[in-house]
């Protein structure tokens, strides 16, 4: 078998893949996600208004109602630790479970 | 097969055996190719679709939010506000909302503690979020205990956890009855949290809130499209930060792409050389270097893409977890539905394929446009 034959068999095994991709990327975009209708129901009955990504502290939970008077919130979308809050992981004894660690967390949220 | 084909496959076999003469530094070249195509495709991928699933998540949310800042802070709301909302033409329904933060010192974490109007969720009981039940390793039926605004405990029994689907809103609730809210932070009984404002017509909402902050002007309503722009805004900054950090990367790559393409050996050189004095024409030697260019740049794009796409939505991006996460404890799970944008793809194909292809290009036809005789001597 030629090299190219080989080469051009991955490519289109690749460009496959790549087609295939965007196809099911579309489809999935038409359908209604069970997660997604799952989430709207909550939304809808409890009036939330934030998705749940940032818990780190009580002023990151709900970026879209942030006030102006905390650190984080100079802005709605203003980063309080910014940037060491983003690149720097935390220390793991605030994360790790209290049962091996029992002293209380020194920084309150 | 037509002629120009069957040439073009064989400068593609001569191409491909030309890479692999050099496969250490190709191999190399391409890992790297692709690992800087990967975090690329990873990102647009992820920003786009949280954006996408923050819209669709939360379309149903408040058309309006009030809140109230007292000496400069938000403070609670009198529900005499609501009665007063409630009168206003185009309001459809006014909906007090009771909800805080609950810091869990014990485990370091934050739940988002709402009350619940749920008549089915009796005086004592809990229903909490698949995240929250995950961190206090509970189950139906078990106790949890919260340390009240007076320092007694109260203690409630889970009636239900949600759904795992929803822990992307959910994941750190505690949705307790209204008088065990009470009991634990203590607040006023004619006052909430904020109240929640739905309208007939959404297009009433900005004058509408013109209205309450007249009337009340320590108000502060939050409308609908600005809850959804703030998502918009986190991502774009947030994968606008990653792209920053990236950029370092990515200059290092393309110093590295550059040296590569650009820089030809004198062994390759030579070979040009050879090809020329053997019969071989300038455009032959140019289809070469761009098939050469091609070869790398098509399979680095190509599978950088797909292997993107597989840690976005096949694997829920952990690559991207430390950044989100940040100091939390409580993380939701969930798993983004997947967006591709052509456009942004299409950006990225012309970043990452265009730029290598033509650096291959030029030395090339430098050096076939040489002399074979000089070519082979240098």
């Amino acid at each position: 078998m030629r090299r190219s034959d080989l080469f051009l068999g991955l490519l289109a095994l690749q460009l496959g893949l790549f087609l295939a991709m965007l196809v099911y990327a579309r489809r999935a975009g038409r359908g209604v996600d069970p997660g997604v209708a799952e989430c709207r129901r909550w939304v809808a009955e409890l009036r939330l208004t934030d998705l749940c990504l940032f818990t780190e502290a009580r002023y990151t939970r709900n970026p879209a109602l942030a006030d102006l008077h905390t650190p984080f919130q100079d802005h709605p979308t203003a980063l309080e630790h910014f940037p060491s809050g983003t690149l720097v992981a935390p220390p793991p004894h605030l994360t790790s479970p209290h049962a091996w660690h029992p002293a209380p967390n020194p920084k309150h949220p | 097969m037509p002629g120009t084909l069957r040439r073009t496959r064989s400068i593609l076999d001569f191409a491909l055996a030309s890479l692999l003469r050099r496969k250490g530094r190709n191999a190399a070249l391409l890992g790297v190719y692709t690992l800087v195509v990967f975090v690329a495709a990873s990102l647009v991928f992820f920003t786009q679709a949280v954006k996408r699933e923050a819209h669709q998540v939360l379309a149903d949310a408040p058309g309006l939010v009030v809140q109230r800042t007292l000496a400069g802070r938000q403070d609670l709301v009198p529900l005499a506000w609501a009665d007063w909302v409630r009168g206003l033409r185009g309001v459809r329904s006014v909906r007090p909302r009771w909800w805080g933060y609950y810091y869990d010192g014990a485990f370091g974490a934050n739940f988002t503690v709402q009350a619940s109007e749920d008549a089915a969720l009796p005086a004592g009981s809990a229903r909490i979020g698949a995240g929250a039940a995950r961190i206090l390793r509970v189950k139906e039926g078990d106790l949890i205990t919260l340390r009240g605004h007076d320092n007694l405990p109260l203690l409630l029994t889970v009636q239900g956890i949600l759904s795992s689907d929803s822990e992307l809103v959910a994941s750190d609730l505690l949705l307790l009855p209204r008088e065990d809210f009470q009991t634990l932070f203590g607040l006023p009984p004619d006052q909430a949290t904020d109240l929640a404002v739905d309208v007939a017509n959404p297009r009433e909402l900005p004058t509408l809130a013109a209205k309450i902050a007249e009337r009340y002007p320590e108000a502060r309503p939050i409308l609908h499209s600005e809850i959804l722009r703030t998502y918009d805004a986190i991502f774009d900054w947030r994968g606008g930060l990653l792209v920053a950090v990236l950029m370092i990367a990515v200059l290092c790559f393309a110093i590295f792409a550059w040296d590569r393409a650009a820089g030809l050996s004198a062994e390759e050189r030579r070979e040009i050389g050879i090809l020329k004095s053997i019969g071989w024409e300038t455009s032959d030697v140019l289809l070469l270097k761009l098939l050469e260019g091609l070869a790398v740049s098509l399979t680095a794009f190509l599978s950088g893409c797909v292997l993107a796409y597989g840690h976005v939505f096949l694997f829920s991006a952990p690559l991207f977890e430390g950044a989100l996460k940040g100091w939390s404890v409580l993380y939701p799970r969930y798993r983004l539905v997947p967006v591709v944008d052509g456009y942004q793809l299409s950006l990225l194909f012309l970043l990452a394929v265009v730029p290598y292809t033509a650096a291959t290009l030029i030395p090339g036809w430098r050096a076939a446009t040489v002399d074979p005789d000089a070519a082979m001597r240098s």
